[in-house]
């Protein structure tokens, strides 16, 4: 009976997370009958990518490494999406700040200290990525553009650009099969926590994912943010600078995507070239939604994506799965948990009834009545409606 | 096509890209006017580029199995109608997001198209026939130029026809009372979700149906590679041509000259970046909205209900 109230505020995240994985379930349901149909084991298949993607030390860290690029490109989403706006150009953020850290690299001499060097790549795929989301929010404010549609048309630019750039002006001429721009020596690389193959992409993926909950949930611009996002007319009403932070939030989640794309360059593919234009950004839209724009709840959907991605090759070996397996489940558990987001309305319902009863079931426990002899039984069949 | 274009000098950048032209911008054509559809009922399907990868490995498995190439469209067409089925009956559920679904059913559908894909690498599946109109002249880069294939007539005949069926029928007029205001389609009784889904169905169909002009046409084989962001693309081509399906077909060649313009102009020894002409309408497009829009006004000739940003 104590206990109740304490366990009232968490009801409704439990709900969500309820809906969600009854959702996660209905979606292995469909994989398990697809693969049944391709004659594949369902049992055989699940149990590996479970070792594929958390069962051992190898495979953990293999899943964390790609879910570093899925938390920053979420944000991209996620972050504008306080503020109201729908971004989905995460992907030519990603791509232009690989670019841009390339470029630096570029310029900078091969013997320029490794720490100094990588701050300089790591804020020029920020700063491009920052600029490139901002000039979606920016036609918004100034030209009422909306920016769903001016961050995919400025995805195909920045994609074009990306190939030009590497193809063409940037090209190594060395790299004769697979066009690159120079590579980048090795001590100017991102490198690996101590101990593990995982590189501090996570560490920054982390950090970005926390330092945003802080800002979206505990500082005044973020409130502020919000209050746009939620009713814009208020926001005008009360003095808010709303142009300057829907500029903002965009700017931040740019910046968090195009530090995605300097990182899988300074970390895993050495240089800027095509293998960088992989879908990290529009997955990352979607985790954005599943994680309900929520900058914590970007962290575990991440590592559960990182784990399935990384678990493809392992059903390639066993079970002679196509690598193409794996999207197929990808596509089915977006699919089917954005869908579930209609019952989200009704968990959410039913918590904040149960919470209710919740309090006033306390709230009856606190005053010394009368007549109650026991209070409790009945007021606690009430609250189990 | 470059042997023919050395065989009549300069004038075979005009003719190869004529050809070229044709050939690039079918598969434009046939998604911008489905989506155009879809779009003029309120809705945006972001998911057609999964659509065009399974309407292009469905037509070409079915041609390869039965050996008929029609039967290969058919199946690209039912493919399409399924996946835009999906889309309009999640959409029409409460709360759910259509830019996300869209995005997710992408996926999907690109994964699955390779998964199914994967047996169908190797072998060599009956194309569609190609109309030759060019056989009057004797100029070899001619005929090339002018072997129209079925696909691209069907284009140009639905495009004058949807613009009709939009502007003058009651069929077009409820499409567009369901994406302009949809209380006021409510209000006079018509069932707005089901619209949407006749409209996202139908979408989803042409979209299959151009799907199956890349696998069976134009490269004409089952490729990972084969749609190269076309799906997408064409969502673009549709906010540069208004939502005006006969826009769509002039934007679809202009699409098609700046994807195979390149490719002509390299032939005749004029060295221009492919990519940046691939990005070319995005931008052009992104400009005429820069002097177009306000923020009082939106893009001329936007669905209403088309909440974009909900």
């Amino acid at each position: 009976m104590t206990r109740a109230p304490l366990l009232a505020p968490l009801l409704s995240p439990l709900c969500l997370l309820g809906v969600q994985l009854g959702a996660a379930a209905v979606a292995l349901f469909l994989f398990a009958i697809f693969l049944a149909f391709v004659g594949a084991s369902p049992l055989g298949v699940f149990g590996d990518m479970w070792s594929g993607a958390f069962g051992s030390s190898f495979s953990l860290q293999n899943s964390l490494s790609r879910a570093a690029p899925l938390m920053l490109t979420a944000l991209c989403t996620a972050l504008p999406a306080r503020a109201g706006l729908v971004i989905i150009g995460n992907e030519a953020a990603l791509l232009l700040g690989g670019l841009g850290a390339a470029m630096v690299a570029m310029l900078l001499p091969p013997t320029a200290a490794g720490v100094p060097a990588l701050c300089a790549m790591l804020s020029a795929g920020l700063v491009a990525g920052a600029l490139w989301i901002a000039l979606s929010g920016a036609l918004r404010q100034h030209r009422g553009i909306n920016e769903t549609i001016s961050s995919l048309l400025l995805f195909y630019v920045g994609l074009s650009l990306f190939r030009h750039l590497v193809e063409g002006p940037l090209r190594d001429p060395a790299s004769l099969n697979k066009p690159s721009t120079p590579p980048i020596p090795d001590a100017h690389m991102l490198g690996t926590l101590a101990g593990t193959d995982v590189h501090y992409g996570i560490v920054f993926g982390l950090v970005a994912c926390a330092l945003s909950y802080v800002l979206m949930e505990r500082t005044g611009f973020g409130f502020a943010a919000r209050v746009v996002g939620g009713n814009l007319k208020t926001a005008r009403l009360i003095g808010l600078p709303v142009s300057a932070l829907c500029l903002g939030v965009c700017a931040l989640g740019g910046a968090a995507a195009g530090l995605a794309g300097a990182i899988e360059v300074t970390a895993v593919h050495g240089s800027a070239n095509a293998t960088l234009y992989a879908g990290l950004g529009f997955s990352g839209i979607l985790v954005a939604f599943v994680a309900r724009q929520h900058p914590l709840a970007i962290v575990p959907v991440a590592v559960l994506l990182g784990g399935i991605q990384a678990s493809g090759g392992l059903l390639q070996r066993r079970h002679g799965l196509p690598d193409a397996a794996v999207e197929v489940f990808k596509g089915l558990l977006f699919i089917v948990i954005l869908a579930s987001e209609t019952y989200v309305g009704v968990a959410l319902a039913w918590a904040e009834r149960k919470s209710a009863a919740w309090r006033a079931q306390a709230a009856a426990a606190a005053q010394p009545l009368p007549a109650a002899a026991e209070p409790a039984p009945t007021l606690g069949v009430g609250g189990a409606e | 096509m470059s042997d023919a274009a050395q065989g009549i000098g300069l004038w075979g950048v005009p003719l190869a890209m004529l050809g070229g032209m044709i050939r690039a911008s079918t598969p434009y054509l046939f998604v911008s006017l489905g989506e155009t559809l879809t779009e003029k009922s309120g809705r945006v399907n972001l998911g057609l580029e999964g659509t065009l990868l399974m309407g292009a490995v469905s037509a070409y498995g079915a041609a390869y199995y039965t050996g008929s190439p029609w039967l290969g469209v058919a199946a690209a067409a039912g493919c399409g109608l399924a996946f835009g089925a999906l889309h309009a009956l999640l959409c029409a559920r409460p709360r759910v997001n259509h830019i996300a679904v869209g995005i997710a059913l992408m996926l999907f559908g690109t994964g699955l198209s390779f998964y199914l894909g994967k047996p169908l690498i190797q072998p060599q599946a009956p194309q569609l026939p190609a109309l030759p109109l060019g056989d009057f002249s004797e100029q070899p880069a001619v005929r090339d130029a002018l072997r129209v294939n079925p696909l691209f007539i069907l284009g140009v005949v639905l495009a004058p026809l949807l613009a009709w069926v939009l502007k003058s029928t009651r069929v077009g007029l409820v499409l567009r009372l369901v994406g302009e205001n949809v209380d006021a389609a409510r209000a006079l009784g018509y069932p707005e979700n089901r619209i949407r889904l006749y409209a996202t169905m139908l979408g989803g169909l042409l979209s299959g149906i151009g799907g199956s002009f890349l696998s069976l046409v134009y490269p004409g084989v089952w490729s990972e590679g084969l749609s190269s962001g076309q799906g997408l693309i064409a969502v673009a081509l549709v906010i540069f041509a208004r939502w005006q399906p006969m826009s769509c077909f002039y934007a679809s060649l202009l699409y098609g000259a700046a994807g195979s313009m390149g490719g002509a102009l390299q032939s005749a020894g004029v060295s221009v970046s492919h990519h940046l002409l691939a990005g070319a309408p995005a931008a052009l497009t992104l400009l005429i909205m820069l002097f177009t829009c306000s923020p009082d006004r939106a893009a001329q000739g936007q669905p209403r209900e088309l909440s974009v940003g909900s």
